[in-house]
């Protein structure tokens, strides 16, 4: 059936100034996430004379970090139409191996090569069963959860793994600061920054939109579709090795549930932030917005003395709102 | 529905009485007008095939039989009074019965629960599995098939699924069965014994509507044969009335082509050699050659294996043997990416699922399959694409709304050419193009020649699948023509659509 539509009554491609790569959908959603935290941030100094203090906001800003680390890696995944259900069981392995590590008096850049080379080897792990297995992601990574959480358990003898004297050696990744502001904050930054460059700057950022858009499309193009599927899952595996590192070093302890329900948080952030969860469509920009805007929220509520149980409906609503919100603006 | 059972093959007329009359339909889409003026009559206990090349609206006229597709114009009348039928529920209730292509099975589900699918018998809400066995082996056995009810239908061959998809299409009791090219998926045997259940309900009254490409089966099975060509009947006439070669040029015997075959530039040396590549269950071992600044047409009817050859020569789909070589350097690799490499390009004919991703930018479409070469350590120079992606959209004469447009909001044939420019931009020697103007209005459609003709004059060795024939006779210097699997033979540029289909439909020329 031959639907042709009227041709666009504009001058040849070439003629027009190229612009900047816009996917029309995405600035507009993008614009609308910003217009949606000023609102909040306004809201939130109007509500509460307390939030814009310095000493709030930088502890609004490390609850980003954490959370938003493991979201840009949950973004990689989520932008090929996949989903990596096991970073909160991935930290708490990651977590674990290391403070036994240092506890045992091994030094501490070994075990930030250590942390960030295990939680790669775990996102292989789930991106081979997915891409050589077959496996649907869904599976393979809840597989995952439910495993590295065991083994995460096992090696702790379920119980909590302190740094011991290793805790001041190691107290900056999670306690440091540069130029005042916090170590974990900056890292966020930094990975945020070099992800985002990734994604727009590279030819595996261009093949991630093109695998998440159209697998089919993308193989017939020559893209090595199973490689750049897998590949994201050692991106989610490694930012999930590196917020396990500072996790620890914060809290001088590597608990075995470290992480439990993390999954689920960073999804939310990814999906707030205006990623389709069908692949394709998104970025590191909004992830990074949809995590301000829940940590501000949290952070209101609280200060508020809102009950934290209110706070997860708040929460919820917020999650259905926005993909409504996106839904509404096709 | 009622519940109550008529017995199958009571059609309530007499034979040869007229059961159904189509009047005058016309129905237009968007550029095309899929049927103008079209009559066709229907009696009990008579077969009626209706023949025609892709396009010609047999579908389409099937459609607005089934409900499926709302007619513009004219009336449809059963029993002499006349019909409303605007969804597939009025079909149903004037016991119309269709056997799609496609099958509507569900194959997790068995055999009889299929066959009753959407009517199960049922005792205050639970399920009457005796009853239902009951129904559906008599229904089968109306059929004269024997298939276990208890069996899961995805477990059973693709024969025996047509036997239940048909089954299931009698126990609707229709008055009036339609099967839309049900021999497609059938051979030898199996064909023979559907031959025969159709047969035996035509015997008892039923008004069957046998749509097919395959010419020998319309001697076999019809009585009378309607021809659509563009949208219009030709002729309606009885079977023993006519010869496979008088049916061809109905079918075909359109004006000639508007544009007249010329000889391209002199073709030089071989540059894509494909040898004894096959597939099964479809694709026989084929062997074809092309030559740099050569057009090769590949003619032959749907199913013919056309598309599956294209694919496996791409490296979309696994050959099971066979080599191709590009300039005489083997493709060992059998994978799109060593196609690539060794400098074939695919415009596949799915164009919005399978060659463009539409919500990229015409830029990140264009370069999807080079972008390597445009890329230092990873990173894409982008300086350099948008100069490049600049330089091939107006050599191609692309409208949009910029380089940034999203594939999506471009007509077809700017969508096209989007795909075409993605190839010039990975200098492809070996082009293959399957159905590279469908969906696509005239104007485009010249375009997309003359860019064929200029790639290929510049030193490209080019292969097109078309089914529209003018379109073969016209673009190609030679024409290969396809038929079960097979290349059936091989004719000159400037052919005639006779001489190709003969070949096309397993008639020897």
């Amino acid at each position: 059936m031959s639907a042709s539509r009227p041709e666009p009554t504009v001058a040849p491609v070439a003629a027009t100034p190229a612009r900047s790569p816009g996917r029309a959908g995405d600035l507009l959603q993008r614009f609308g996430l910003v217009a949606a935290l000023l609102l909040l941030v306004g809201l939130a100094s109007v509500l509460s004379p307390y939030f814009l203090q310095p000493g709030n906001l930088v502890n609004v800003a490390r609850q980003v970090s954490i959370i938003g680390i493991v979201a840009v890696g949950m973004t990689f995944v989520i932008l090929t139409a996949g989903i990596d259900l096991s970073v909160g069981s991935m930290l708490g392995l990651v977590a674990v191996v290391t403070a036994l590590q240092l506890r045992n008096g091994a030094s501490p850049w070994l075990v930030v090569l250590l942390g960030l080379a295990l939680g790669a080897l775990l996102g292989l792990a789930n991106g081979v069963g997915i891409t050589l297995g077959g496996v649907p992601p869904f599976i393979m990574t809840l597989g995952m959860l439910v495993m590295a959480r065991g083994l995460a358990l096992t090696i702790a003898d379920g119980q909590p793994v302190s740094l011991g004297p290793a805790k001041e050696q190691f107290q900056w990744l999670g306690r440091g600061s540069v130029a005042g502001i916090p170590v974990p904050v900056v890292l966020f930054v930094l990975v945020a920054v070099a992800s985002a460059a990734v994604l727009r700057l590279t030819t595996f950022g261009r093949y991630v939109y093109a695998v998440g858009s159209n697998r089919e499309a993308a193989r017939l193009a020559g893209v090595k579709v199973r490689g750049i599927t897998a590949a994201v899952y050692v991106v989610s595996g490694l930012l999930t090795g590196l917020t396990a590192l500072i996790w620890i070093s914060r809290l001088t302890v590597g608990e075995p549930t470290a992480g439990t329900g993390l999954e689920l948080d960073a999804i939310a952030v990814v999906v707030i932030g205006g990623t389709s969860l069908f692949g394709g469509e998104g970025g590191i920009g909004g992830t990074l917005i949809g995590a301000i805007i829940v940590a501000v929220l949290a952070n209101i509520l609280n200060l508020l003395g809102v009950s934290p149980f209110t706070q997860q409906i708040v929460t919820g609503a917020l999650i259905v709102l926005a993909v409504l919100l996106g839904r509404a603006r096709r | 529905m009622a519940a109550a059972a008529v017995p199958t093959g009571d059609s309530g007329a007499r034979l040869g009485e007229v059961v159904l009359e189509m009047r005058g339909i016309s129905k237009r889409y968007p550029g095309v007008q899929a049927l103008a003026g079209v009559d066709m009559a229907v009696r009990a206990g008579q077969v009626l095939a209706l023949v025609g090349e892709n396009g010609a609206g047999k579908s389409t006229l099937m459609k607005v039989l089934s409900g499926a597709v709302l007619k513009d114009e004219g009336e449809i009348l059963a029993d002499g009074v006349p019909a409303a039928i605007r969804s597939p529920q009025d079909a149903r209730r004037l016991r119309i019965g269709i056997v799609y292509q496609e099958f509507s099975l569900v194959p997790a589900l068995s055999v009889a629960e299929n066959v009753l699918l959407g009517r199960y018998p049922h005792r205050a809400g639970f399920l009457d599995r005796r009853a239902m066995a009951a129904e559906a082996s008599r229904v089968l056995g109306e059929l004269g098939v024997d298939l276990p009810l208890a069996a899961t239908v995805g477990a059973l061959s693709v024969a025996q699924q047509q036997l239940v998809e048909i089954a299931k299409v009698l126990a609707m009791e229709p008055r009036i069965l339609v099967l839309d090219e049900p021999s497609a998926v059938l051979g030898g045997e199996d064909l023979e014994r559907l031959f025969d259940v159709l047969r035996r309900l035509r015997d008892r009254g039923i008004a069957i509507v046998y749509i097919s490409h395959r010419l020998e089966e319309v001697f076999a099975l019809a009585d009378m044969v309607t021809v659509l060509r563009d949208g219009r009947v030709v002729e309606t006439l009885p079977v023993g009335a006519l010869d496979h070669a008088g049916l061809v040029r109905r079918m075909v015997g359109r004006d000639l082509a508007d544009e007249a075959w010329a000889a391209g530039t002199e073709p030089a040396e071989v540059l894509l050699e494909v040898e004894g590549v096959r597939r099964a269950p479809l694709l026989r071992p084929v062997s074809l050659q092309v030559r740099r600044r050569e057009i090769v047409g590949l003619a032959g009817l749907r199913g013919a294996g056309r598309t599956e050859l294209a694919r496996c020569v791409f490296g979309a789909d696994r050959r099971d043997g066979g080599t191709v070589r590009v300039g005489g350097r083997e493709v060992t690799a059998n994978s799109p990416g060593a196609a690539i490499a060794a400098g074939i390009g695919f415009v596949t004919e799915d164009r919005k699922r399978e060659g463009l991703i539409l919500n990229l930018s015409v830029r990140e479409n264009v370069t999807l399959a080079g972008l390597a070469r445009l890329a230092r350590l990873g990173l894409v120079a982008r300086g350099r694409e948008r100069e490049r992606v600049g330089r091939l959209t107006e050599r191609l004469r692309l409208k949009a709304a910029g380089q940034a447009a999203e594939a999506r909001t471009l007509s077809g044939g700017n969508q096209q050419k989007v795909v075409l420019a993605k190839w010039l931009h990975t200098d492809a020697r070996v082009l293959i193009l399957d159905e590279p103007t469908r969906g696509i209005d005239v104007g485009a459609k010249r375009e997309i020649y003359r860019l064929l003709r200029e790639i290929a004059a510049g030193g490209a060795a080019v292969l097109v699948i078309s089914s529209e024939l003018p379109e073969v006779i016209s673009l190609c210097d030679r024409v290969l023509v396809m038929h079960e699997g097979r290349i059936a033979g091989e004719l000159p540029g400037g052919t005639t659509e006779e001489a190709i289909m003969t070949l096309a439909t397993g008639g020897v020329r």
